[in-house]
């Protein structure tokens, strides 16, 4: 299938673009919109992570220093939707907008217009969150879950969080339709499904989940908004409906929620793994099954997060034993990745480093979700800082872990220079260092019984709170030096190798010159 | 999959998504302040809708334009199918959330509630029997549930008939007999409006004979959330219908390539089938 742009087709003379802002702001390449929600996931990495320091500024001792305690609250629960609908969630759309279409052979992606309103939406939706900090009323605060009944209280602030998930819904489900579609519609001749990269495999399946929990996210949320303004009583006892249901139904998207954040992740490490070690992927055909069979058991788990909620015991087990079932499949996968290591000519570049890096520290974050996962258990550590540390291991040494490896993989395929590695390896032992200073004795608060969510805390926690602000403070610090090497990158006068990475298989490397131009696999590529 | 001929049509920079975000942002700022009955909110509001209503006819005017003057291959074609598909699948998961609240409080939160008036009688709401229709436990007034034989039976009806027609509807433009395309299409909206206008005489009966309200406790939300988004949808799908008509009317389509057509029909199936659901689960038990 041979490409025609529209501006061919219409003016008849090669490219013809709007320049300067317009361009970003009408483009529908698919290699500018990636790069837009890229820049736009680092902005609100940086918003959100000024949010976390104010959280970390505010315990590095006991008492109330900075932050009130209903500012506190807002902190935290702005921060949690920041990073996640903000900076986790846009940052691999932005992969999957780059990538997809260079992986599979595609000239674009199938709606290109459409995409470009998935991106432009989000930026509503961030002014929505941001600014309703300085509304009467506050942000926010009932946690980034907004159970109802805090969240039937609040003021102003609540009902902008909910028209911002709103928004945020829309774009990621027209974003999630139109990666799908160019994956199933727009392969390459010869590019089977059992011949994609895994990473567009992932994206695939974290697509459908997209899809699939979304309008569910809508759904509850329009139902908290009437039950705020317009006298519905579905989370109101009095009428006959429940808060826990709202537990229920928020987490039916929530859970998935977990592992869209994270499938597109195992994507990118399953790329960067064989490269650097110079083997094909050990288990395609297991990765791409242990994959889909996470995505179905993540369907049927949610109700982990609320044990402590109230629910039959039949429930509990249930609902226990599923959750622990999904190790099975997460076990497939870093047996693999390490498969592909073993005996492979290993090279430790950046993109390396943070794969390795990641599999190192998500099997921890996968463990201690092991461990909560067991009733008893969880009964104790529900809502305290074991919870916090769990999740932060695999969102962010794991999400984030990876797209740092993937920005540092495919940077000189997207600029053309190539960055400096040791500046490189530098952010990754920074990074590395202040992850575990920060999260790691959080799993001795929690189990100690310090609550989550809470500005002020009992002497005993305080030793572990001044490290873990310390860690958070240096692990913000390095993040700067994160964005001195992208932007070095960029400006660079050097000109990248053509093919940097020896290992690398995927079309992107053995197709396509270095930068990737502008218009890519306007004629097909055709794969044996 | 492979494609030996045809051209995959990428269209160029465009100003309507960002039009369509200007819209969103009023809107979403707008709504906001309404809901909390601050006026510079309606203003928003307003301001949002007419952006995004124009946003809308001129997109979807360039895209039957650029489909009408053959740009649009075979890829493309397949690829709206897949498309539309996801997005039926998604609106299906939207209303799986609402479906979802009604069995949960008929079958677990209101049998909860009755077990707990059990045990605390009077420091509860006093007793409470449960059952459905109910208000919960709380002080609500008296209602009369809404009937599934009278309007609602007529309305399914209506609707399955429109399913009917439409598909007569698809049979001529395949066999490439217009006028009775154009015939059998008005025919499915006017169904569709009669629809929409029976369903809006239901709900002031419902408010001014049976007492019936939104804020009817349990009852009254699931029935005017359920009932009111899939009439949400029905507008939605009736005015897409209004759009392929005079479509038809303008000579659009061929017998062999329709998408516009079919994406539309495929939707009207999508509200028939909710209201199915509906009529058995909110109307009849």
């Amino acid at each position: 299938m041979a490409a025609v742009h529209g501006d061919v087709h219409d003016h008849g003379h090669g490219d013809h673009h709007p320049t300067g802002i317009m361009r970003w702001v009408t483009t529908t390449n698919h290699k500018d919109i990636g790069s837009m929600y890229l820049w736009f996931s680092l902005t609100m990495f940086f918003t959100g992570g000024f949010l976390a320091l104010g959280i970390r500024a505010e315990l590095f001792q006991p008492g109330i220093q900075i932050l009130e305690p209903e500012l506190f609250n807002s902190f935290t629960t702005l921060h949690g939707l920041i990073m996640v609908f903000g900076a986790i969630m846009p940052a691999f759309v932005g992969f999957a907008n780059w990538q997809v279409p260079l992986m599979v052979g595609a000239p674009d992606m199938a709606f290109a217009r459409m995409n470009n309103w998935s991106f432009w939406l989000l930026i509503p939706a961030a002014l929505l969150l941001v600014t309703s900090f300085f509304v009467p009323g506050g942000a926010a605060a009932g946690g980034w879950t907004f159970y109802p009944p805090l969240s039937t209280q609040g003021g102003l602030g609540v009902d902008m969080m909910i028209f911002a998930i709103h928004i945020l819904g829309a774009s990621s489900i027209m974003g999630s339709i139109n990666i799908i579609t160019t994956i199933l519609n727009m392969r390459a001749p010869g590019m089977t499904l059992m011949k994609m990269p895994l990473f567009v495999w992932t994206w695939l399946i974290t697509a459908y989940l997209l899809v699939l929990v979304m309008p569910v996210l809508a759904g509850v949320v329009t139902m908290l908004l009437t039950d705020r303004h317009f006298g519905t009583s579905f989370f109101n006892a009095a009428g006959g409906g429940d808060p826990v249901m709202f537990q229920h139904i928020f987490w039916f998207f929530g859970h998935p929620e977990v592992y869209i954040m994270i499938l597109p992740a195992f994507g990118i490490v399953s790329e960067i793994i064989p490269t650097f070690s110079r083997k094909p992927l050990f288990g395609y055909s297991s990765m791409v099954y242990a994959t889909a069979s996470i995505a179905i058991l993540s369907c049927i788990v949610w109700a982990h997060h609320m044990f402590t909620a109230g629910m039959p015991a039949v429930g509990q087990l249930f609902f226990m034993y599923a959750t622990m079932l999904i190790a099975v499949p997460t076990g497939v996968k870093v047996f693999n990745w390490t498969a592909t290591m073993w005996k492979g000519a290993m090279t430790f570049e950046t993109p390396m480093l943070f794969a390795i890096g990641f599999i190192f520290l998500f099997v921890i974050g996968g463990f201690s979700g092991v461990i909560c996962a067991i009733v008893p258990i969880d009964i104790q550590v529900q809502d305290t800082y074991y919870v916090i540390a769990h999740f932060h291991y695999v969102l962010v040494s794991g999400a984030l872990f990876s797209l740092f490896g993937g920005v540092y993989y495919w940077l000189p395929k997207w600029t053309g220079h190539m960055y400096d590695e040791k500046l490189g390896k530098l952010h990754f032992w920074l990074s590395m260092i202040f992850f575990n200073l920060t999260f790691f004795v959080q799993h001795f608060l929690g189990l100690a019984g310090m609550p989550r969510r809470i500005p002020d805390y009992a002497l005993q926690f305080a030793d572990f709170n001044m490290i873990s602000s310390i860690g958070a403070f240096g692990f913000g610090t390095t993040q700067l030096l994160f964005v001195y090497i992208v932007i070095k990158c960029i400006r660079s006068k050097e000109k990248a190798p053509e093919k940097p990475w020896d290992g690398a298989t995927t079309l992107e490397w053995t197709h396509l010159p270095t930068p990737a131009p502008y218009h890519s696999f306007e004629n097909p590529p055709v794969v044996k | 999959m492979s494609q030996e001929s045809g051209h995959y049509y990428v269209p160029s920079p465009s100003t309507y998504p960002i039009t369509g975000s200007c819209a969103l942002l009023f809107l979403g700022f707008g709504a906001a302040l309404s809901m909390n009955r601050i006026e510079l909110g309606y203003g928003l509001l307003a301001i949002g809708f007419a952006i995004l209503f124009y946003m809308c006819f001129r997109w979807f005017g360039t895209v039957a334009a650029e489909s009408e003057s053959g740009k649009y291959g075979l890829d493309v074609d397949k690829s709206f199918r897949w498309g539309m598909t996801w997005f039926i699948f998604s609106e299906v998961m939207f209303f799986c959330a609402f479906f979802g609240a009604l069995f949960y409080m008929r079958n677990l939160s209101i049998p909860w509630l009755v077990e707990e008036s059990d045990v605390l009688g009077q420091t509860f709401w006093g007793s409470y029997a449960g059952g459905w229709p109910t208000t919960g436990p709380g002080e609500y007034d008296a209602f009369t549930a809404m009937g599934a034989w009278g309007l609602p039976a007529i309305n399914t009806l209506i609707l399955l008939t429109s399913g009917v027609t439409i598909t007569f509807a698809h049979w001529a433009l395949k066999e490439g007999r217009r006028s009775a395309l154009t015939k059998w299409m008005l025919a499915t909206i006017l169904l569709g409006l009669t629809f929409l206008f029976l369903q809006g005489y239901e709900y002031v009966h419902a408010y001014n004979d049976l007492n019936l309200r939104l804020d009817t406790g349990a009852y009254g939300s699931t029935f005017f959330m359920l009932t009111g988004f899939h009439g949400f949808h029905v507008t939605l799908g009736t005015i897409m219908l209004i759009v392929i008509y005079f479509r038809c009317a303008a000579g659009h389509f061929t017998p062999e390539k329709h998408f516009g057509f079919e994406g539309v029909a495929w939707y009207w199936h999508f509200v028939d089938v909710v209201w199915l659901g509906l009529f058995i689960f909110v109307y009849l038990m």
